[in-house]
């Protein structure tokens, strides 16, 4: 009499498809950041369109920095803020400062803030885009040696402070299936 | 893989941060020193990019288009009745015109004027924005062999737009004229003064450097100068509008819907040619001249 076993279960690691399956989640957050850069560039004619790009990469950096750090690694925030650099016409390295030291800021507050309800994230991100306008405001102020309007500035700040809710919407569904789909 | 210890890899992971910050800041740096390095990087992004663009640009268009027709839909009766008053008026300047254009042309046969040559334009659509919050520029999408350089004059349907700032090989960079980094040598119309019209990063350039004697009048036409040999004389630029005590120029060219825009090649050089070792496109055939 024959028996039939059933066939050995494979390790799901080395199946190439869940690999696969897994350097596409792992890539999502930086994909879709840099998706969402060439489509705010493409000439919408939405109001205030300049201000959008730097909102989004903004919000988008410090949520995955703060929920799926090692999807945003700062060597990837460094190929994110050079890549943004490049499409833009200001100064090269100004966004890859901006973005590695908002990565770093999150980093080290990470596990306090992960804790924390959206409000207070909110919160600390308001404060993190008021300094982020402010700091790349004086920096292209100095390297153009001249004294700029604030108010692309505060428009820069205002946007990237009012879309985040929306974006953590969006991101934070995409973060639960990521999540979820990753358990099988 | 390199196979660490873990304290090595700790203390590795702790460093990446710092490292990568300084990294930051030596771009900074370097885009300073070489700017020809940053500039040769933006326009392989902008080669490589701009044919995508340009495959979306057809859909993106038409989207736009819908949406302002359903604009257009609310407005239709006023816009109607505006739009015959001005058809009106025009009727009565184009009338003027053309006998203005008839006095030229006998005025221009008596004095044996040698008309300045036509100028070689090639059109291209505009893709993306290139700007930024602090920089305005907009990236064009040309074909390969487009004889694009450096310094050559952009203009809408209406007036002057910009300079080109960096050329690739599928691709071009236009500095508008409200960028930051954006002058002029402009006249203005009405007392033949020079000026320089400078960016602002806002929507309206600025008028700078005009003589003390003969300020810009409000709604006064200003359109490019000859001097310093960057830009032919006479191409529209805008008209003089006062905010507050300075005076700003509205842009002749509608800067921030840009579609289409005519590069031309008047062979000046006023501004300096491309860096020896860049490569430089084959001179395009003589096109149809351009009246201003």
């Amino acid at each position: 009499m024959a028996i039939n076993f059933p066939p050995p279960r494979r390790d799901p690691r080395s199946d190439p498809w869940h690999q696969l399956d897994a350097m596409a989640r792992a890539a999502f957050p930086v994909a879709a950041t840099v998706l969402g850069l060439l489509a705010l560039a493409v000439p919408l004619g939405l109001p205030e369109q300049a201000a959008l790009a730097p909102a989004f990469l903004f919000a988008s950096v410090y949520f995955w920095s703060l929920f799926r750090p090692a999807a945003m690694t700062p060597a990837l925030v460094f190929a994110l803020g050079l890549f943004a650099d490049l499409l833009g016409g200001g100064p090269l390295g100004l966004d890859v400062l901006l973005l590695l030291l908002l990565c770093a800021l999150t980093r080290r507050w990470r596990r306090k803030l992960a804790r924390w309800s959206f409000l207070l994230v909110w919160l600390v991100f308001s404060g993190f885009a008021a300094a982020g306008a402010a700091l790349s405001f004086a920096l292209t102020a100095l390297f153009s040696l001249t004294l700029l309007p604030p108010a692309p500035a505060l428009v820069e700040a205002g946007l990237a402070i009012g879309f985040y809710p929306l974006l953590a919407v969006l991101f934070t569904r995409a973060h639960r299936s990521l999540a979820a789909d990753a358990e099988i | 893989m390199l196979r660490l210890s873990i304290p090595a890899r700790q203390a590795l992971a702790r460093l990446t941060l710092p490292l990568l910050i300084a990294g930051a800041f030596a771009l900074l740096l370097l885009g300073k020193a070489d700017a020809l390095l940053a500039e040769r990087a933006r326009a392989s992004l902008g080669d490589t990019l701009a044919p995508l663009y340009d495959l979306i640009a057809n859909p993106v268009a038409r989207a736009r288009a819908a949406i302002a027709e359903a604009g257009h839909l609310v407005s239709l009766v006023g816009e109607n009745a505006a739009l015959r008053a001005e058809n009106e008026h025009l009727r009565q300047w184009q009338a003027v015109a053309l006998a203005l254009e008839a006095e030229n042309a006998t005025l221009r046969a008596n004095l044996h004027w040698i008309p300045d040559p036509a100028a070689a334009y090639v059109t291209a659509r505009v893709v993306a924005d290139a700007g930024g919050v602090y920089a305005h520029s907009v990236l064009l999408a040309v074909g390969p062999r487009h004889g694009i350089t450096k310094g050559q004059v952009a203009l809408d349907d209406r007036g002057l737009v910009g300079r080109i700032t960096e050329t690739g090989s599928r691709s071009a960079r236009v500095m508008l004229i409200t960028d930051l980094n954006s002058r002029i040598p402009v006249t203005l119309e009405h007392s033949r003064a020079r000026a320089i019209l400078a960016g602002t990063n806002g929507t309206l350039p600025r008028l700078l450097f005009w003589p003390e004697d003969t300020p810009p009048e409000e709604d006064e036409l200003v359109v490019t100068s000859a001097e310093a040999n960057a830009f032919p004389a006479g191409l529209p630029v805008g008209h003089v509008h006062y905010v507050g005590a300075a005076p700003m120029v509205v842009p002749a060219a509608r800067l921030t819907r840009l579609d289409m825009v005519r590069v031309f090649d008047y062979h000046l050089a006023g501004v300096p040619p491309p860096e020896a070792g860049e490569r430089r496109a084959p001179k395009p055939a003589p096109a149809a001249p351009y009246e201003p």
